[in-house]
Formats: C-alpha cells, sequence, structure tokens
C-alpha cells in the first residue's frame, strides 16, 4: 500500500489514518520493502551501525550539487521502515541542511515512540546519531 | 496436568495488567520473575516496622534487622540443603557471587597455565569473570563443546578436557537453550582429578529442588530476582573450607575485626566477604520468596515449568520454517527458536504490540550463538504462574506476526 511520498508531512497524515498498530506496523515494512537496495559490498563492518539488536548498515554519497544521498539497510523488517522513514527526513539534504534537522521531531510526528522499546528507540537515536556524524565529516570535506 | 492451580496469579500484582490493550503473557522469566505479594510484603514490613544498620547496632531495631538478615541466611542454607549457614555468603546476584570466587579463591589458587574448564553454554557472566582472571594470572580457558541445536554438552571426551583443570564451573540450566546439565556427574568426576568446582544455579534455583551435598560443588551460586525474589540479592554457596583459604573480596565495615591505620584483621567468614551495609530488605525479600516456593513445592514447580516448555515446543513445530534449539529431554522451562527469513527483533516487537512478552538476542552467550551461526534467537520462559492456555495465545500471536512478516 506504500506510494511515492514527497513529504514527512504526507507520512505522518498516513500514520495518523492508519490508526490501530497493525495497519501502521503493516504499512512500516511496506516502506522497508520499498527501499533502495544497498550494494553487498557496501554492507561492511565500516558501514555498521551498532545500537540496535539487528544489524545496520549505512553509507551518506555526497552528490555534485552538494546534496548527500543515504543508502542504508538493515536484516529486520521494521528496522528497514524506520530507515524509510529517516530517508525521508534525511537524504537528498546538504550536510548544513540534516545537520538543522531535528530528526527526533520528525519521528515522534508518527507517534511510534510509544510502539517501540527503549533498545529500539536507541537504535533509532543510533541511527539519527550517525547520520549525524557522517554529514559532519561530509561537510568538513567541502 | 500440573498440579499448580491457576488462582496462584492472583498472588502477583504485576501478572494482572494489559499491555497495548491485551491481557499480559510473560514469557521472559528467565530474564527475570514477577513478585508475588508475600514477598512485596516482607519488603514493606522491614522498612515499615525493622530497618536499622545490622550486626553491631545495640538497640532493638538493629537486633531486628540482623535477625531478619542472618534469618535469611539460615533459609538460604536450608533451601539448598547447605551443611552449614557460614556456607551461604550474599552478593548481589550470580553475576556477583562468580566474580567474587573468581576475585578471591580465583586469585589466590590459579596461576600460569592452569586450566579453567567452562561449556560452550556459559553465560557471560560464568565467561568474562574467568577471561578477567585469565588476563591476570595467565591461567587459561577451556570449554566443552556443545553438540548443536539440541544443545547438550558432547562429554565423549571428557576425560581429555578434564586433564589438568583446578577448576571446573559450569551453568545447571543453560539460560539460552534450557538444556539441563548433568552437575552431579560432571563435579564427582573433576573432583576425583582434585579440581574445585562451581554451579550457575541462575536458572535451577527456584525451578528444581537444589541440594548442593547431592550435587556435590564447593561453589552455587544464584540469584533471588529470577525466584521471586527481589533484584540487588543473591547468594553464593562457598565450603567454609575453601572460605578460609580465600583473601578478602572487597574492603570495608563488617567485613574486618580490627582495623588500625596500616593494616587490619579480618571477620570470620562469611561476614569477611560480605563488606558494608548489607542489602537487608533483599534479604527479607528472599527470605519470604524462598518460603512462598517451597510451599507450592520445588517438584511441582519443576514439572509444571517442563511440560509447558514441552508443550510451546509441540506446539512452535507446527510452524513452517522454524528452528527450534534445545534438547527434547533434560530441560528447563524455556524454549528457544528463529524463523527462516524473519529476524527475532521483527517478532518480538510485533508480539509485544499483543501484550506477549519475549526475548530475543544473544541472551548473553553470544559465544554460544556464534557457534550455532544465528546472531540472534526468540526465547519463550516460563514459571509456575505462567498457563498452558498463555502458550495457546503465545502461538495465536505468533501466527498472525508471520502473516504480517511475510
Amino acid at each position: 500500500m506504500a506510494t511515492v511520498l514527497n513529504s514527512m508531512d504526507e507520512l505522518a497524515d498516513n500514520f495518523e489514518l492508519l490508526g490501530d498498530w497493525e495497519s501502521r506496523f503493516g504499512y512500516l515494512i511496506d516502506l522497508g520493502k520499498e527501499l533502495p537496495p544497498m550494494d553487498a559490498a557496501d554492507q561492511s563492518e565500516a558501514n555498521r551501525v551498532y545500537g540496535c539488536q539487528a544489524q545496520v548498515w549505512m553509507k551518506l554519497m555526497p552528490e555534485a550539487d552538494g546534496r548527500i544521498t543515504i543508502v542504508a539497510n538493515s536484516d529486520a523488517f521494521i528496522v528497514k521502515g524506520l530507515i524509510a522513514v529517516l530517508l525521508m527526513i534525511y537524504s537528498g539534504k546538504t550536510a548544513q541542511e540534516i545537520l538543522d534537522t531535528d530528526g527526533q521531531a520528525q519521528l515522534d510526528r508518527l507517534q511510534l515512540a510509544g510502539h517501540l522499546s527503549p533498545t529500539r528507540k536507541n537504535g533509532l537515536f543510533a541511527m539519527v546519531q550517525r547520520v549525524r556524524e557522517l554529514a559532519q565529516t561530509e561537510g568538513a570535506e567541502v | 496436568m500440573s498440579a499448580i492451580p491457576e488462582r496462584i496469579r492472583d498472588d502477583f500484582p504485576a501478572l494482572a495488567q494489559e499491555i497495548n490493550g491485551h491481557p499480559l503473557v510473560y514469557f521472559d522469566n528467565a530474564a527475570t520473575t514477577q513478585k508475588p505479594r508475600a514477598v512485596l510484603d516482607a519488603i514493606q514490613k522491614y522498612y515499615e516496622h525493622d530497618n536499622a544498620n545490622v550486626h553491631r547496632g545495640i538497640h532493638e531495631l538493629s537486633n531486628r534487622a540482623t535477625a531478619t538478615y542472618e534469618g535469611a541466611r539460615d533459609r538460604v542454607a536450608q533451601f539448598i540443603n547447605a551443611p552449614a549457614r557460614e556456607d551461604i555468603i550474599f552478593t548481589r546476584g550470580t553475576t556477583e557471587a562468580i566474580n567474587l570466587v573468581a576475585a578471591t579463591w580465583g586469585a589466590a589458587n590459579l596461576g600460569a597455565g592452569d586450566v579453567i574448564l567452562l561449556t560452550e553454554l556459559e553465560h557471560h557472566s560464568n565467561l568474562v569473570p574467568w577471561q578477567l582472571l585469565v588476563e591476570r594470572t595467565g591461567a587459561q580457558l577451556r570449554f566443552i563443546p556443545v553438540t548443536g541445536d539440541e544443545g547438550t554438552l558432547d562429554l565423549s571426551v571428557i576425560d581429555n578436557l578434564l586433564a589438568g583443570v583446578k577448576l571446573l564451573s559450569l551453568t545447571h540450566i543453560s539460560n539460552a537453550l534450557g538444556t539441563l546439565n548433568p552437575v552431579a556427574e560432571l563435579c564427582a568426576q573433576a573432583q576425583a582429578i582434585g579440581a574445585v568446582t562451581l554451579v550457575d544455579a541462575a536458572q535451577s534455583a527456584g525451578h528444581l529442588p537444589l541440594d548442593v551435598q547431592a550435587i556435590g560443588c564447593d561453589f552455587l551460586a544464584f540469584s533471588g530476582h529470577k525466584l521471586c525474589g527481589p533484584t540487588g540479592i543473591g547468594a553464593l554457596f562457598a565450603r567454609r573450607e575453601l572460605q578460609e583459604t580465600m583473601p578478602p573480596y572487597q574492603g570495608g565495615g563488617e567485613m574486618i575485626s580490627k582495623v588500625e591505620f596500616h593494616k587490619s584483621e579480618f571477620n570470620v567468614p562469611p561476614h569477611k566477604f560480605e563488606a558494608g551495609t548489607p542489602n537487608v530488605a533483599g534479604a527479607a525479600g528472599l527470605h519470604a520468596a524462598l518460603d512462598y516456593l517451597d510451599a507450592i513445592g520445588l517438584d511441582s514447580i519443576h514439572a509444571h515449568d517442563t511440560e509447558l516448555a514441552q508443550y510451546a515446543q509441540e506446539q512452535l513445530s507446527g510452524f513452517e520454517g522454524i528452528r527450534i534449539f534445545g534438547p527434547a529431554a533434560e530441560r528447563g522451562g524455556l524454549v528457544s527458536f528463529i524463523f527462516e527469513n524473519v529476524h527475532a527483533l521483527d517478532l518480538a516487537t510485533l508480539a509485544d504490540q499483543q501484550g506477549v512478552a519475549i526475548r530475543i538476542g544473544h541472551h548473553c552467550t553470544q559465544p554460544l550463538h556464534e557457534k550455532l551461526g544465528v546472531p540472534a534467537t526468540a526465547r519463550a520462559s516460563f514459571y509456575f504462574y505462567n498457563t498452558r492456555s498463555e502458550v495457546d495465545r503465545f502461538i495465536e500471536v505468533l501466527q498472525k506476526v508471520i502473516k504480517l512478516l511475510k
């Protein structure tokens, strides 16, 4: 049921409409399934994000125009869904825009927090931290 | 059918709640158990009526607190059939108990080249303290291998493995796979070659009758919170002859008999190993928990636990693409499993949405999971207050979860 979404507004609206946990998680899982594939070679120790009970890999790729494309993957469906949401928040932005974005506030709009254990939340937090760290490095190199 | 009536659940306030709009199904008992009102009342009563510092006080409350604390020591000794009350050292739990043995007996008795024999089933708490000791002393670790998914110990070469061993330390029941190990036989074999033995009873204490004299071990460790008691209290059984030879664990009050500016004389065992103000309220709660369990009967509890594990295993085996771990017989009350192409994290997250609490991960047995070739397993662990209908609910929830994830 997931379609191409243009903004977090649209995503938040969809979550709001879905109401019960089953459809919300189903939707999240579907978003994860549509995640652009990550090269197997990129799913390496160097790109590993720790802090989640599942395996997560993430790579930031700066484009010629200064925008940063993020590719990421996980071996758990729900985490892949969360990655899809994170990409919606961060991917395609410049390093400075990434650093200026309050990712936690965006995630809170989806009202998923109550459904996710602290461990999972830590996993999310770890992913947000990693995006920011990598963006900082990219920003410094420009 | 189990001899334990379902109304026993009424004794546990935490069980009577809804999680995400569904009745709680608590299947994470290997991690910690829920507490009956009798335990909660004992802790409350202690603080409301008897709270004081123990041992040297002259006043009435201190006498009561001492009686509470030392009474719990008697009760623990009785619970595991220790020859004497002095054999019991109170600790924060199993982890601290094993660390205490490593830091005292281990440091005094193990040197370069000495062999510590463990099993591949061990919880990190019966592995990492020995690794730290190895770093300090140059001793070495050796492991009794596990056969595979069924998780039993491969004892075919035990004689070779035991050669030159100074310490055998092993788990009674595996927290990850549920294997019930033949600890009495192994301790006898180890002692025959002069080795000292330690049994990690974290998963067996409160789950089956424990008798340290029948097991024949030198040390045995368990935690209060895994047998209906409070967190932060546990016990180490340590044979007195060994305690006499062990240096102190931590320094401070309670563990000394005479202190001068430059040296001290130490209190007699077990007090020598209990520095500082002890967890008296915890001891009161632990005492109440042991009374509670003995009133139910540990044979009944063991029968109930294993019957539920058996039933869950049967029900789970009906799922397509499931891989179930642990032995068919000689087991404790838990079942571990994974599904092909389904991450355990997804499973547990969605089960929680429906009120079912299970644990996933490596269960503090990372090397064992490495050997089995799985990053994580899902584990449902039972106690006497769990029911067959809860297992049915768990299976129904799993069916729904799998459907959602496929």
